[in-house]
């Protein structure tokens, strides 16, 4: 029953965009389209955490696992390239590595990992039961393929960078080819503005 | 037993809906109400494939809403097609053509069907019922819904944006059912089923085949688009590795080709209807039956 409102608020939206001249953001902006930042996992020292534990810090949400081949090394370099680029204002900006794959990927595996990447980034990872129910939260898709003899398989998984406030409110949509300029640049707004 | 089982869960509800569930409960109960009573007292004949045309149209419906396969439907663009072409086409078009009026009006239980007729005789209600059909029997707008409807969700922005936020998702589909319901009610049932709002077979046809042409127009444009136009899945995460443009290009053959035929389907049960009611004029004015042959049996009996 909220998508009356929704749609009242969005126009709401068009209007004051209208007569403030705040550009748009560069990223895709998805503020409203999903529910606050919310879950319950635990980082890659083993302690348990929620969104709650990052509230206060701007959130970049990622999922991916430590044998991607590709996606995420890329897109977590491009986003460690970013945050270099805000400067001191990075310290205000946490990205949350979130594993499809725990099974492979141990809390130590994970901070190693992330390590390579900035202080920023934390590894996040939980069984099924935590980790689906998050997936399903930001309507996106993952897919462990079957092992091959020698146990070694790939996961399908998404791309998407979900970027909250400080509030755990969506705000942005980034993917790894929108560049670190882009990120750069939305980030510094969305840490002046909250 | 366990693989049994695990393969039962995907019949589960990826996105558990008590309004889907609960409306295709109570259709289901009350239809197979209907015929019961109807088979008891031997006045309703309704045969074999009626109520198995009615069944499969809402199997179809809910299995599209209320199993894993919406899961897939969320996360790779050809199964979102397939999920449209049977809440949009198929599942409506099965059940209008089965005429389940009379069996689902026989199952509402005598005690309910007073206060209904005392509900419907209520003026104002009268009023805005009457109102609602003078709208909606026009041909032409209920055929510039349906196909608005599948272009208005497959504009990118708006189709990125319905694919993540579940309102809009749900508003999408509950649309697409209950538009698909309305249209092939208005376009398949006989004139003298449909009251007041009866619409002249001449347009109907017309309507049928300019909306079966623009589906197949945008279905055409979407193979034959040469960049990605839907990067949500892309960026959400596909459900297998597919490549982007290969869903994109069956995706728009099942917006192409299956909805062009259920438009020329939708033609061929409205010259039947036509054929059916001449034939009977003529035999009501007692006059030479023109066609040869037997009388066109009934597609849909009436009450």
């Amino acid at each position: 029953m909220s998508t009356p409102r929704r749609w009242i608020a969005a126009l709401a939206i068009l209007a004051l965009a209208a007569c403030s001249h705040q550009p748009p953001y560069a990223l895709h902006d998805i503020s409203g389209l999903l529910p606050p930042l919310q879950f319950q996992l635990t980082d890659d020292n083993g302690r348990p955490v929620t969104a709650q534990s990052y509230r206060g810090d701007i959130v970049l949400l990622y999922f991916g696992y430590t044998n991607c081949p590709d996606v995420c090394p890329t897109t977590l370099a491009m986003l460690a390239q970013a945050l270099r680029g805000l400067g001191q204002q990075a310290s205000k900006v946490r990205v949350l590595f979130v594993s499809v794959d725990p099974h492979r990927d141990s809390a130590a595996l994970m901070k190693r990992y992330v390590g390579y990447f900035g202080p920023q980034f934390v590894g996040l990872r939980g069984p099924d039961s935590e980790l689906i129910p998050l997936t399903r939260r930001y309507r996106v898709a993952f897919h462990r393929d079957a092992p091959d003899q020698y146990g070694n398989y790939a996961v399908e998984h998404s791309s998407a960078v979900f970027i909250f406030d400080r509030r755990g409110r969506v705000r942005l949509l980034a993917s790894s080819s929108d560049g670190a300029a882009a990120v750069t640049t939305d980030l510094r707004r969305l840490v002046a503005s909250s | 037993m366990s693989k049994v089982l695990s393969d039962l869960a995907y019949l589960a509800p990826w996105d558990w809906s008590p309004t889907v569930e609960s409306v295709c409960l109570v259709m289901a109960v009350l239809y197979v109400r209907g015929l019961l009573a109807a088979r008891r007292e031997q006045d309703m004949h309704c045969g074999f494939w009626r109520p198995f045309s009615f069944g499969l149209g809402l199997l179809l419906i809910y299995g599209s809403l209320q199993t894993y396969f919406d899961y897939l439907s969320q996360h790779m663009f050809w199964v979102h097609r397939l999920q449209h072409l049977a809440l949009h086409h198929l599942g409506p078009f099965f059940m209008v053509v089965a005429a389940p009026g009379p069996a689902l009006l026989r199952g509402v239980p005598l005690r309910w069907r007073a206060g209904l007729s005392r509900l419907a005789q209520w003026p104002g209600l009268r009023t805005a019922l009457a109102l609602l059909l003078r709208v909606l029997r026009n041909p032409y707008l209920a055929g510039a819904l349906f196909v608005g409807l599948v272009y208005f969700w497959l504009i990118p922005s708006v189709h990125f944006s319905a694919m993540l936020d579940i309102n809009r998702y749900r508003l999408m589909n509950w649309g697409m059912a209950v538009d698909g319901l309305l249209f092939w009610w208005l376009m398949l049932t006989p004139r003298r089923a449909q009251g007041a709002a009866a619409i002249a077979y001449g347009p109907r046809i017309t309507v049928l085949i300019v909306s079966g042409f623009l589906q197949l127009f945008l279905g055409a444009f979407i193979v034959m688009y040469p960049k990605e136009l839907f990067n949500v899945y892309g960026i959400c995460g596909r459900v297998w590795a597919i490549s982007p443009m290969v869903d994109q290009q069956i995706g728009g053959c099942l917006t192409w080709i299956p909805t062009a035929m259920m438009s020329l389907a939708g033609v061929l049960v409205v010259i039947h209807h036509m054929l059916r009611d001449a034939a009977q004029a003529e035999g009501a004015r007692g006059g030479r039956v023109l066609a040869r042959g037997p009388l066109p049996a009934p597609l849909v009996a009436g009450p």
